[in-house]
């Protein structure tokens, strides 16, 4: 146990890519899930319609001040009680997706908030629709000074991720844990530990490159 | 809202009258900034409303762009109620629909210019006419070069705003405006924001549609000359009401009221 074996490695690799997989599939569509669904509880938060304004705003506030792992549990233990069953990687997927649009909602707020008054003045100077103002002009500046607070929860969800083996779907994480368990060795955690730094700081990097680049 | 006003008050297609105001007030909070004002303008007028900032010039061309709305009477533009709709001989307060068919006959140019960030100069123009007048992109575009040219930046076209001075974004911002073809163009102290030396710039390109075309304009503006050089009207507010009204030479050179001559040699 307390020497370093390169063929506990070797023999962990398979396995480990399984796990990559996994990881950034969860990473890829949970981040797609977050930005769109974000977006959308943003809109419907700023909705003139009470009925769709007030449900949102506490849904939203109800999965932000929750707990992930109780989520994840609720979605693969409760809800299939009464709705649909989904395979484990999916609710981690949903659930990931789900927990951190309640954060990208408020990301999204704060740059709508952010595009001045004046730009708004502006759009109804020129009669434009008012959903053509949200879409070419407000939208568009909103996100763009957005970009990296975003991206910072793209970070975040990769070092949630691991919290979906709870539920069975087994990420790089989960692969190592098990792999480690069955073989009484250690060396596949400490591979899983730099395979996260080498997938996070890249995305790091890419961040500050887009607020250099969008963000004066 | 109040919906006691005539019904019949007189709509403006004699050609008399283009903008009509009647007995409008608006209160933000406790602080009333119109109080039961009247005035009209005539079409192809150019009026300069100047008094101390506070008096409600602004506010009039904010409630002439439906920016805002007034808490009383009734505001016509070419005979065409802006403030209430007519439903069956009874004036309801105006819906979206209503406002933004009577909102197509006026332009705004802004202090902070507003052009859109997100979009080159170009784009700025065009948008409008395409999506809200359905204007072909081709036809926009030529008609932006037009534009563009009347206001010296045919060589920006493809710049985005903040590559331009504020000089520059301001003539841009009243190409944009031109390009709705507006009836009421609407100057809000269009050059107050500007460094001093790209004013004249700004006044130049205004001074030549003021001159050139019919357009009425309601202006806004802290630069007497300019007011004297392009208006045929100057209404002078204090509190909320018009306190004194006539030529440019007659305001300027002998005004009638102490608040006016008070005002205009704090500022001349």
């Amino acid at each position: 146990m307390n020497s370093w074996s390169w063929s506990v490695v070797q023999e962990f690799m398979p396995r480990f890519w399984d796990g990559v997989i996994i990881t950034l599939e969860a990473l890829a569509l949970g981040t797609l899930i977050a930005f769109t669904l974000g977006l959308f509880w943003a809109l419907a938060q700023r909705s003139s319609v009470r009925w769709i304004r007030v449900p949102v705003v506490a849904f939203t506030e109800f999965v932000r001040n929750t707990p992930l792992l109780v989520q994840l549990f609720f979605l693969f233990y409760v809800v299939p009680e009464w709705g649909p069953s989904m395979s484990a990687l999916t609710t981690g997927i949903v659930g990931l997706g789900l927990h951190y649009s309640t954060y990208t909602a408020e990301v999204y707020r704060a740059g709508i908030d952010g595009v001045p008054a004046g730009q708004w003045e502006a759009a109804t100077a020129l009669n434009l629709p008012r959903v053509h103002t949200w879409r070419a002009v407000i939208l568009p500046q909103a996100i763009r000074r957005v970009v990296p607070a975003l991206g910072n929860y793209v970070v975040a969800m990769l070092k949630d991720s691991p919290m979906i083996a709870v539920i069975g779907a087994l990420d790089m994480l989960g692969e190592a844990r098990a792999f480690s368990n069955e073989t009484f060795t250690s060396e596949a955690l400490t591979v899983v530990g730099v395979a996260f730094i080498l997938i996070a700081y890249p995305a790091s990097l890419l961040m500050r490159y887009l607020e250099r680049r969008l963000v004066h | 809202m109040s919906t006691d006003q005539n019904p019949s008050v007189p709509g403006s297609k004699d050609g008399t009258e283009l903008i009509r105001f009647d007995r409008v007030t608006k209160r933000f909070g406790s602080n009333t900034v119109l109080d039961n004002l009247d005035f009209t303008v005539a079409p192809g007028k150019h009026v300069t409303l100047i008094g101390p900032s506070g008096s409600g010039k602004t506010t009039i061309l904010r409630l002439l762009m439906t920016l805002i709305r007034p808490d009383e009477g009734t505001i016509r533009v070419d005979g065409d109620c802006l403030t209430h709709e007519d439903k069956g001989g009874v004036l309801h307060p105006a819906g979206e629909k209503h406002i933004r068919e009577v909102r197509k006959k006026i332009g705004m140019v802004f202090q902070q210019f507003n052009l859109f960030p997100n979009m080159k100069v170009l784009r700025n123009i065009t948008e409008a006419p395409v999506h809200v007048l359905g204007m072909s992109k081709d036809e926009a575009e030529e008609r932006a070069r037009e534009l563009l040219e009347l206001v010296g930046l045919t060589e920006h076209i493809d710049k985005y705003p903040t590559q331009l001075s504020g000089g520059q974004q301001q003539r841009v911002a009243i190409a944009r405006a031109l390009a709705m073809r507006p009836q009421v163009l609407l100057l809000d102290e269009v050059t107050s924001a500007l460094d001093p030396e790209l004013v004249a710039g700004v006044l130049d390109v205004l001074r030549d549609i003021a001159h050139s075309t019919d357009i009425t304009m309601l202006c806004v503006t802290h630069e007497m000359n300019f007011a004297r050089d392009i208006s045929d009207d100057v209404l002078m507010f204090d509190q909320g009401k018009v306190i004194e009204s006539g030529s440019p030479e007659k305001i300027f050179n002998d005004p009638e009221n102490e608040r006016t001559r008070e005002f205009l040699s704090a500022i001349l």
